[in-house]
């Protein structure tokens, strides 16, 4: 398993508790149907300031462990802390309060459609402060500035490209600066150039407001370019982990297939079937 | 054959247990959003905007065949009266006609169709973008910002449009026979005036077309929220919403209407 130099602090995940990591997750199991685990064993640290991608092939369990790590489920074993508070223990109202400093940028953008742009970005300004409407409009452009659309205010998410819908869903995101941001598939759908723009906000974003970055994608190129680390998931554990350098070198059958794309390997270009030619000799038959 | 009626009597098991668990998640949602309606009437403006999506624009809808409705009532009325000659009692047959039963009953038939299936799409549709999500993301309860200011909605106007269905019908009867049939337009008045009760039979019309909105608008809520992510689940929702409304709607004012007019 590739280990990292550059950032000592993820060498043995399972071994680390520091307070430098913002998300530790330990031995973390998860199921629907206990014949069937989600996730098995995982142990992941995440330290504050870095951003960081959680990979893998649709089905591995990335967004699972990005719904663990929001709250949204809780562990069925083991223990996920963010900001060094054990989400299973936390009450309705304490998980709010702990999403009250996270944002997540959704995977179509998940912007309210009956909303303009500026209503979108400024709907947890007016949900959780008490800021007059005059200082919300200034903190609104503010972000919609980051993003480049402050001239798009007036636009209804209809009005919007994906790529545009994406923008203004990572502004709305990150409209009370949290301390952590989720990003689910960022990049799926975009073209080239709309996702240039989100890859850079992303990194761009993470370092100015000073938070740390959970990216899930299965996109390589993007996420290698734009991540301080990787872990790979694959059937609901991480099979491999490390700097993206690292993941390019790493010799894992499965890590290799899936950061040079190849279409068979461990994971089957096939669907499971019988014998090919099993079968058409049964369709000669039914003939 | 053992086997068969093993299965059938499972199959008969699992259609029990399965609508007792769906009335469990009715009752839970419906106490959900009771106990989180203080931000809708603490920010009553959400529920004036939902009141203007399910009340201003059901209106035209409501209007049009409240007039329909008491035109044929005075139609239908005038040929069987004139029988016995008392067609003089017109007036007093549409207002009864309309204030006790088709005022309630076929305005929550309307509301049903075209505010009950609209909250069921948008909420389900809300949910497969993801829109939902994000808001419990973002430390919203979707239940208080989304559902709570609905359902108000929708009662409140429910009882204002079965009100405007009743005196447009009335208008409608009004017009057909006394102006059109000629009846007399000071009996019409007079005997409705005299004949129809306030308590007895306006506010029994109030509390029903009441708890028809309740009705209407805790099913189409709940199929919205509760409505697989996909295109088919949001298609099957918003019809299974006008289809249980509607029975809800006339089986709930077979007994309201056995409670309140029991012919004393």
């Amino acid at each position: 398993m590739a280990t990292s130099l550059e950032f000592p602090i993820f060498a043995a995940p399972y071994l680390i508790v520091a307070a430098d990591n913002l998300i530790e997750i330990n031995d973390v199991d998860y199921w629907y149907d206990k014949r069937r685990a989600i996730l098995s064993g995982i142990d992941m640290v995440i330290p504050r300031g870095k951003v960081v991608a959680i990979m893998g092939i649709s089905g591995s369990g990335k967004t699972t462990l990005l719904r663990l790590i929001g709250g949204v489920m809780k562990a069925r074993k083991g223990e996920v802390r963010v900001d060094g508070q054990l989400v299973s223990e936390l009450d309705t109202a304490g998980i709010y309060k702990l999403r009250s400093r996270m944002g997540m940028l959704f995977q179509f953008g998940a912007l309210f459609t009956d909303m303009t742009v500026f209503d979108n970005v400024a709907f947890q300004m007016r949900e959780h402060t008490n800021l007059p409407e005059r200082m919300i409009r200034d903190l609104v452009y503010l972000k919609l500035n980051a993003v480049g659309l402050r001239g798009a205010h007036r636009l209804m998410p209809s009005e919007l490209s994906g790529g545009m819908a994406r923008r203004v869903a990572l502004a709305r995101a990150i409209a009370l600066d949290p301390m952590l941001m989720l990003y689910d598939e960022p990049f799926t759908g975009l073209d080239p150039i709309s996702l240039g723009v989100i890859r850079n906000l992303i990194r761009r974003l993470n370092d100015a407001l000073g938070a740390t970055s959970i990216v899930v994608t299965h996109d390589v190129q993007e996420a290698l370019e734009l991540v301080d680390y990787v872990y790979y998931m694959s059937d609901g554990k991480i099979v491999a982990h490390g700097t993206p350098q690292e993941m390019l070198a790493n010799d894992e059958p499965l890590v290799h297939q899936f950061v040079y794309g190849e279409a068979d390997g461990p994971v089957p270009f096939q669907y499971p079937s019988r014998n090919y030619a099993e079968d058409l000799r049964m369709g000669a038959r039914h003939g | 054959m053992a086997e068969r009626s093993a299965l059938s009597v499972r199959g008969i098991g699992r259609f029990t247990t399965d609508g007792v668990l769906r009335l469990g998640y009715a009752a839970r949602f419906i106490a959900l959003t009771l106990l989180h309606s203080g931000t809708s009437f603490r920010r009553f403006g959400l529920i004036i905007r939902e009141l203007y999506f399910t009340g201003v624009l059901s209106l035209i809808i409501i209007l049009v065949s409240g007039l329909f409705v008491g035109m044929v009532l005075g139609l239908q009325g005038y040929e069987t009266l004139q029988t016995y000659g008392s067609e003089s009692a017109l007036g007093v047959l549409v207002a009864l006609s309309l204030v006790r039963e088709l005022g309630p009953v076929v305005a929550a038939l309307l509301f049903a169709s075209r505010a009950g299936s609209a909250m069921t799409a948008e909420i389900g549709l809300m949910k497969a973008t993801e829109q939902l999500s994000a808001m419990e993301m973002m430390a919203v309860d979707p239940i208080a910002r989304v559902v709570a200011p609905r359902f108000w909605a929708g009662v409140i106007s429910m009882p204002l449009l079965a009100a405007m269905f009743s005196a447009m019908g009335i208008f409608g009867g009004y017009l057909v026979g006394v102006v059109l049939i000629g009846v007399d337009e000071g009996s019409f008045w007079s005997q409705m005036q005299s004949a129809v009760d306030f308590r007895d039979d306006i506010l029994n019309g109030v509390i029903k077309s009441f708890v028809f909105g309740v009705a209407v608008t805790w099913i189409a809520l709940l199929e919205g929220y509760d409505a697989p992510p996909t295109a088919e689940g949001v298609s099957g929702a918003t019809t299974r919403t006008v289809v249980t409304s509607s029975l809800a709607i006339l089986g709930l004012d077979f007994i309201l209407t056995s409670f309140m007019f029991r012919g004393v």
